[in-house]
C-alpha cells in the first residue's frame, strides 16, 4: 500500500517537473525543475530496489550534470533580449502534436504488450554494490573499460573546443 | 499494486515530454536538458525491467547510460559556449553553418 502511494506521489511530481522543464521561460527554472524530476526518479529507483543506481543518479546527474548546466547558463549570463530571441517556439503546435501522437502510441503499445501477460514472480533481487560490481567486472568488463575511453575523448574534446582561438578558424 | 506496466507508462510519458521539448524549444541548452530528460525516461524503463525480470543487467546498463550522458553534456555544453561566443546566439535555428 505504501508502495502505491509513493509511486503515484513521485510519478506525479516527476511528470509535473518534466512539464515545467519544457514550458518554463527562464533556463535556470528549467534546470531546477529537471533537478526535482531527477530526485523523483531516484526515489522511484529506490522503490524498484536499485539502490546503487539511485545514489549514482543523485551524485552524477544532480551533482555533476545539472551543476554544469547551471554553471554554463550563469557563465553566458544571457540578457533579456537574447533570451527572447531563443524563446520563439518554431512549429510549437506541430511539434507538440507529433510528440503527443508518439506518446499515445507508446502508451498503447506498452498497455497492449502487457495486457495478457502475467509476469512470473521472481526472487527479490536488489541492486546492491556487490551484485552490480560482480556483473560490471565480469560480464560487462569490456564496455566498462570502453567507457573510460569515451570519457577521455569527451574531456579532450571539451578542452579542445574551449581553447579554440579566433585565429584557429 | 504497482506493476511493470505502471513504470513503463510513466517512462513513455516522460520520454514524450522530453521529445516535445526538443521539437518546440529553440535554445540549445534547453534542447540538451530535454535530451537528459529522455535519457532518464529510458533509465526508468531499464530499471523497471531489471526488477521484473530479476536480472540486474538492466541496472548495469543504466550505469553506462549515465556515463554516456555525462560525456555528451560535457561536449554539448562546450559547443553551446562556443556558439554563444562566436555567433552570439543560442538559437538552434540561427546556426545553419552546416546547411548546404
Amino acid at each position: 500500500m505504501a508502495e502505491t502511494i509513493f509511486f503515484y506521489l513521485f510519478a506525479g511530481l516527476a511528470l509535473i517537473a518534466a512539464l515545467l522543464v519544457v514550458t518554463s521561460r527562464q533556463p535556470v527554472h528549467s534546470v531546477l525543475s529537471l533537478l526535482v524530476a531527477m530526485f523523483c526518479l531516484a526515489s522511484l529507483f529506490v522503490l524498484l530496489g536499485a539502490y546503487v543506481i539511485a545514489a549514482l543518479q543523485i551524485l552524477l546527474y544532480a551533482g555533476a550534470v545539472l551543476v554544469l548546466f547551471l554553471f554554463v547558463i550563469m557563465l553566458l549570463n544571457l540578457d533579456r533580449e537574447t533570451l527572447a530571441r531563443t524563446r520563439s517556439f518554431t512549429l510549437r503546435g506541430a511539434g507538440t502534436l507529433v510528440a503527443l501522437a508518439l506518446g499515445m502510441s507508446l502508451v498503447r503499445i506498452v498497455a497492449r504488450a502487457m495486457a495478457g501477460r502475467s509476469v512470473p514472480p521472481v526472487p527479490e533481487q536488489t541492486g546492491t554494490v556487490e551484485r552490480l560490481a560482480q556483473l560490471l567486472f565480469t560480464k560487462y568488463l569490456l564496455p566498462f573499460e570502453l567507457t573510460s575511453f569515451l570519457i577521455l575523448a569527451a574531456i579532450i574534446g571539451a578542452i579542445t573546443l574551449a581553447r579554440l582561438k579566433d585565429s584557429d578558424r | 499494486m504497482i506493476t511493470l506496466t505502471h513504470y513503463l507508462v510513466l517512462s513513455a510519458l516522460l520520454f514524450t515530454i522530453g521529445l516535445a521539448g526538443i521539437m518546440t524549444r529553440r535554445n540549445v541548452i534547453l534542447i540538451l536538458l530535454c535530451v537528459e530528460l529522455m535519457f532518464n525516461a529510458a533509465n526508468l524503463a531499464f530499471v523497471a525491467f531489471a526488477k521484473s525480470l530479476g536480472d540486474p543487467s538492466g541496472q548495469v546498463i543504466v550505469f553506462f547510460v549515465i556515463t554516456v550522458a555525462a560525456a555528451e553534456v560535457t561536449v554539448g555544453l562546450a559547443i553551446a559556449i562556443l556558439m554563444a561566443r562566436r555567433l552570439s546566439t543560442l538559437n538552434a535555428d540561427e546556426v545553419s553553418l552546416l546547411k548546404w
